[in-house]
Parts: structure tokens; C-alpha cells; sequence
């Protein structure tokens, strides 16, 4: 019993990971623009793809050995994967903000971002799926009959560490205090001479990083790509950010292991058919009794 | 080079001025899966019929009644989804204005489409589709592949015989009434051939989930000498190494939705030995099937799955009762009528997945065989089971 639990422990902690990367990307977004951007999802399977090219280039054009072309993968996807959460941000987000366009045509705009991205990779790579190529072989753990892989642990442990340093980078630096800065104030906060879109721009790099990271570690724990595999975890992660108190970093970061583990201890002690009715009626309970989240501030105006 | 031109402009001749003789066409329309959770399914089925359409109107057209007809396949994509699968059937009765239909190839689409089919009184075969709803009272619906019930004793007897497999356990896919249903199937076999409880675990997932970790940390804490896993083989792909990270090293035991030739592209080295139950086996296949697979093969530069297989049957059991209809008048619905009994006409069919007959709800009587993967990641035949 007690090795099944620390088993099951293990296997929260590493798909609570997935869900509280993507839900960085969102809450930080949400914080400082209050928008909700539902293409995020799909910059996460942009994120895994790219990781898939990036990948394949190293190992089979380039050549070089599996541990080489991870180091390189990692920084270039994410690094790739921001700029394409920037262009998105600066076709489609920045145009109706100039506007003054109302943030509910914001909201429907970004859903829309997600299913150009998801038939776009649907028209130009095809259905099939892709999958991903291993650049390092994984280990099986076994201590005292709880079962791990060097890669679950990485995944785990990488998840914590970004989230310290974004942590840190949005309480300890400038950038972050002009985050917080625009999220209390969009208005005050230009006059003061901080450059709002530059700011902006930073945001969607560093939660579009994120998002990169989580489709690399994913597509190298489930290697198998489609076009529609951010859909269902992106909504997920979302729920994660609004349950954790979206627009708090440490809620989106808590939420996504919360719902993670959530759904890995109801299959574990209930029939697996009930997984997501219990799960997601846990999540109501909580939403019922904390509105805002488990870490969110009550405010006047929300979507 | 000069001969090749001559050619060339002939075959460009021939290729455009045969529609002008061709006064007459046959609509076959296919409700099939190009995107989705199962594209290969898609491609598969339609480049099966192409090579068949291709052979039919290269040799002047179908002959009925004594006139010969063109062929024209109509093919639309059902998005590998239940509600996409109805439209789709929908569109193609009513708009296309189709003589018959070939597929949805899954249970989850085929049991919702053969509803349509059925209230509109128009032929459908399904290729692929196992769950027995999908024909059951429905005169309509006709189908290519052996049923569920049948397939789980398979697996049952084969695990038995093969793994000494004295427990099981199942993982299944909830929202996919073919998965589900053969999971049942399968459960209840089990037991009553080895006793209550033998079956140690009875784990679901939903259609789009991508890890299983908590339903195999279940599954394999109970220690089965077998795991049964009806599953699409995209979930198989992610299932089996996932198992395997999980510490597990027993037996996986498949069935036919396993045997996409995709499978082993996303699956790798940890699905090599494992058994599925199938329709037929592309390794050391003969006759008729050997020809096809070769063609199939020249064309394509794949070797057909079972899928392809079954389209081109059911596409020529199609071809059969149109014949049988005698005579096409034009007229739509009488002529959806006669082909109706023209299916119903056929006593034996020799496909190239065996031989089949039909019995009274539309379902073929025929053999199933199971295959191994071998460790170049061929189907290879095991053993052929027969009702």
C-alpha cells in the first residue's frame, strides 16, 4: 500500500509538472494583461513540434551525440517557441489593444490564434502522427518497489527550478516590478515611462518559454506528436491557473500539481471510469469555497 | 523517349476522353478517417479504393445489367469522430446523391452512422468495424470484418494456450464504444473459462489521454500474467512503453486495432513479440492476397494493413450486389432498394481476408488469425482461428 501511494506520488508530481508549466504561460499572461490566452495550448504543441525539428535536425543532419543535441534543443526551443508566442501577440493581440477593443474580442481573437495554429500544422505536416525521436535512453530506478526514471525525476525537478527563477524574475527585477507595475495599473503605469509593450513583449517571452520547455519535456515523455495534442491539456492547465488563482504565479505552479494530482490518486483509489467526474467536481468544491483560487485576490472585473 | 511521349499522350487522350463516353456513373461514397486519431486508417482505406477504382473503370467500367458504368468515389473525411461520422453519412445520402456507402471504419463512428444509413435506407458496409451494434437489426448495414464476440474468445484462448496466463487484466478506453465493448467481451470469457475474479484489473482512460501511469501502477500491482489492451494503436504506442517504464515484463495481448502499419513507427522496439488478433496477416499471406499485397506494395511502397484489406473487400462485396441488382434505373431510391437485395443475395464472397457469408443481420462468418510481432517489426502469422 504505502509503495503504491509513493508510486502514485511519482506519477502526480510528474504530469502535475505538464499542467503547472502550461499554467505559468497562462497566469503570467492573465496577470499582466488580464487577457486569457487560449491559443496557449497550441504555442505548447507548437512548442513539442519545434522540439521534434529541432531534435531530428541535431541527431540526424548534424549528427552529433544524444546528449548534445538535448542541451541544444532545450534553449532553442524555447527561444523559438517565444517568438512564436510574440508573433502572436504582435498580429493578433497588440492591433486590437491599440484599438480599445473590449477584452472579451481579445479572448475570442486568441481562441481563434489556437485553431489557426492547430489547422495550420494540420495542413502543412498532415495528420500523421510524428514520433519523437529519443535522444537519450532512459533508465529504470527501482527503490524498495517504487519504479522512477531519470527522466521523470528531470521533468520534475526542471519544473521546480523554473518556477523559482520565474519567481524570482518577477519579484526581484525591474522587468518584474514593471509586470506587476501594468498588471495593477495599465493605465498610471505608461505615463511613469515604462515601456508597456516592451514589458508585454517580455511576458509573452517568458510564459511562450515556458510553454516551449513543457512541449520538449513532454514530447520526450510521451513521444508521440498530433496536431490536437495541446487542446485537452491546455483547458486543463487552465483550470489549474484559475483554481491555483489565475494571475499568481505560485497558484498557476501549486494548481497544476494539485489538478495533476488529483487525477492520478482518483484512478488510483476509485474506479478509473470516475477519473475525471471526481476530479473535476473536486476542483468545483474548491472554486465553490475560494472563488478566486486558492492564491487570487478578489477583483471587480473578470472574464 | 520518343515511345514514352507517344504514351504519355495517349494515356492524357484516353484519361480525359473516357468521362465523355462514360454517360453513366456509380457514386460510391466513403465515410472515412483522413484527420483525427487515426489518419493512416484513412489513408489506407482510400488507397485501397483507388487501386480498385483505377482497375475497375481501366477495364471499361462495372458491368450491370449489361451496361457498363464508371465508377466515382466520393471521399469524406469523418474527423475519426462520432458526431463527424452521422454528418458525414448524411452528406453523402442526401447531397452526393450515393448508390452505396464503405465505412466509418471504427465501431465508435460506424455504430452512430449505420443509424443514418439504416433510416435511410441506403447500403453501408462498414470495413473495419468489430462492435456488433453497428449491423445488429439494422437491414441496412452490412460489414467486411468478424464481430467482437468472436474476437475476445481469440484473444482469451490465445493467451491461455500461449502466455499459461492464468490471470488478466484489462485497460480500455472509455468513450470508444468498440474498446469498450471488446473489453467486456473479453472480461466475461475470461472469468468463465478461468473462474470468477481471474480478471484482476478493469482499468479505463479517455480517448485523448496521454498518460497512464496511475491505471498501470493499478494494473501492474496486481501482478496479471497478462495485460489485454483493445486500444487504438496510437494509445498502444504510449501504453506499452509507458508499461515498461512502470517496471512491467509481462505480456501485452492486442486486437485488430492494433494492426496499423503505423504501429510500430510510433511504438519502436517495446511493442516487438507482442500478439494481437487480426483480420489477416501481410507476412506469408498466398493467392489472391499475395497478389494484392505485391500491387499494393508496387503502388503505395507500403505494405497494405488490414484496413486496406478490408476496404478493397468491402468495396468489392459492394461491386457484387450492385451487379446482383440487375439493373440500375436511375431513380435513386429504387435502385438503393435493389442493391439492398443484391447484398442479401450473396451467398459466399472469396475476399481477399478470407472467405466470408453472411448471416441474417448483415455480419460475415469468417476467421480470424493471430499475428506476432517479429523483431523487424513484421505482422507475422501465428494461428488462425476459425468459428
Amino acid at each position: 500500500m504505502l509503495v503504491a501511494i509513493f508510486q502514485n506520488i511519482i506519477n502526480a508530481l510528474q504530469w502535475g509538472s505538464f499542467y503547472a508549466l502550461i499554467a505559468l504561460g497562462y497566469t503570467l499572461v492573465y496577470g499582466v494583461l488580464t487577457l486569457i490566452n487560449f491559443a496557449h495550448g497550441d504555442i505548447f504543441m507548437v512548442g513539442a513540434y519545434i522540439a521534434f525539428f529541432v531534435a531530428t535536425f541535431f541527431l540526424t543532419t548534424v549528427g552529433v551525440p544524444g546528449w548534445v543535441a538535448l542541451a541544444l534543443t532545450i534553449p532553442l526551443t524555447m527561444i523559438l517557441t517565444s517568438m512564436v508566442g510574440v508573433a502572436l501577440e504582435r498580429v493578433a493581440y497588440r492591433p486590437l489593444r491599440r484599438k480599445g477593443a473590449n477584452r472579451l474580442y481579445v479572448v475570442i481573437t486568441a481562441l481563434m490564434c489556437g485553431l489557426i495554429l492547430q489547422n495550420a500544422n494540420l495542413a502543412l505536416l498532415g495528420a500523421s502522427r510524428k514520433a519523437f525521436p529519443s535522444m537519450i535512453t532512459e533508465h529504470v530506478y527501482n527503490v524498495g518497489g517504487v519504479i522512477f526514471t531519470d527522466l521523470k525525476i528531470a521533468v520534475i525537478v526542471t519544473t521546480i527550478l523554473s518556477f523559482f527563477a520565474l519567481q524570482k524574475i518577477v519579484t526581484k527585477t525591474k522587468v518584474g516590478m514593471a509586470m506587476r507595475a501594468i498588471s495593477y495599473d495599465k493605465f498610471a503605469v505608461p505615463l511613469m515611462g515604462v515601456p508597456i509593450d516592451n514589458i508585454i513583449v517580455v511576458t509573452f517571452v517568458l510564459g511562450s518559454g515556458m510553454a516551449g520547455l513543457a512541449g520538449i519535456l513532454f514530447a520526450m515523455s510521451y513521444p508521440i506528436l498530433d496536431p490536437y495534442m495541446g487542446a485537452l491539456i491546455g483547458w486543463k492547465a487552465f483550470i489549474a491557473a484559475v483554481v491555483g488563482g489565475i494571475g499568481d504565479i505560485r497558484g498557476a505552479f501549486l494548481g497544476g500539481f494539485l489538478l495533476g494530482a488529483v487525477e492520478i490518486m482518483v484512478v488510483a483509489f476509485f474506479p478509473s471510469t470516475f477519473r475525471d467526474l471526481i476530479a473535476f467536481t473536486v476542483l468545483l468544491v474548491i472554486l465553490a469555497f475560494r472563488p478566486t483560487g486558492l492564491f487570487g485576490v478578489a477583483k471587480t472585473t473578470k472574464i | 523517349m520518343k515511345k514514352l511521349k507517344v504514351l504519355i499522350v495517349l494515356a492524357l487522350v484516353a484519361l480525359f476522353a473516357t468521362p465523355a463516353f462514360a454517360v453513366d456513373t456509380i457514386k460510391i461514397g466513403y465515410n472515412i478517417p483522413m484527420t483525427g486519431d487515426i489518419p493512416k486508417v484513412g489513408e489506407m482505406s482510400k488507397q485501397a479504393a483507388e487501386m480498385l477504382k483505377a482497375d475497375i473503370n481501366g477495364a471499361g467500367g462495372l458491368e450491370v445489367g449489361g451496361k457498363k458504368y464508371m465508377l466515382e468515389f466520393i471521399y469524406e473525411d469523418n474527423e475519426a469522430k462520432a458526431e463527424s461520422a452521422v454528418t458525414t453519412a448524411l452528406k453523402l445520402i442526401e447531397k452526393d446523391e450515393v448508390l452505396a456507402m464503405i465505412g466509418p471504419n471504427s465501431s465508435k463512428q460506424a455504430v452512430p452512422a449505420g443509424q443514418v444509413a439504416d433510416d435511410n435506407q441506403t447500403v453501408m458496409v462498414t470495413p473495419w468495424s468489430t462492435n456488433p451494434d453497428t449491423t445488429f437489426d439494422r437491414p441496412w448495414v452490412f460489414r467486411a470484418a468478424f464481430l467482437d464476440p468472436f474476437q475476445g474468445p481469440v484473444a482469451v484462448n490465445y493467451a491461455v494456450e500461449t502466455f499459461n496466463a492464468k490471470t488478466a487484466a484489462v485497460l480500455y478506453d472509455l468513450s470508444n464504444d468498440y474498446s469498450k465493448g471488446l473489453a467486456e467481451i473479453f472480461k466475461a470469457e475470461f472469468e468463465k473459462k478461468m473462474g470468477a475474479g481471474t480478471v484482476l484489473a478493469f482499468e479505463s482512460h479517455g480517448t485523448k489521454d496521454q498518460d497512464f501511469s496511475a491505471q498501470l501502477t493499478k494494473i501492474i500491482a496486481k501482478k496479471p500474467d497478462f495485460i489485454f489492451v483493445p486500444d487504438n494503436y496510437n494509445q498502444v504506442a504510449l501504453i506499452v512503453p509507458q508499461a515498461r517504464k512502470l517496471g512491467y515484463k509481462g505480456e501485452f495481448m492486442g486486437s485488430d486495432s492494433w494492426g496499423s502499419a503505423e504501429l510500430m513507427t510510433l511504438c519502436g522496439d517495446d511493442c516487438k513479440g507482442l500478439s494481437f488478433s487480426t483480420h489477416y496477416a501481410a507476412a506469408g499471406a498466398t493467392g489472391a492476397t499475395k497478389v494484392f499485397i505485391d500491387r499494393f506494395t508496387a503502388k503505395y511502397g507500403t505494405t497494405p494493413d488490414d484496413v486496406a484489406a478490408l476496404t478493397w473487400d468491402a468495396t468489392r462485396v459492394v461491386l457484387l450486389a450492385i451487379q446482383n441488382a440487375g439493373k440500375l434505373t436511375g431513380k435513386l431510391r429504387k435502385d438503393r432498394k435493389a442493391v439492398r437485395k443484391g447484398m442479401a443475395a450473396i451467398t459466399t464472397f472469396e475476399g481477399i481476408t478470407g472467405s466470408m457469408k453472411f448471416d441474417e443481420q448483415g455480419d460475415p462468418v469468417k476467421c480470424a488469425v493471430v499475428v506476432k510481432i517479429s523483431q523487424t517489426g513484421q505482422f507475422e502469422f501465428t494461428k488462425s482461428v476459425c468459428p
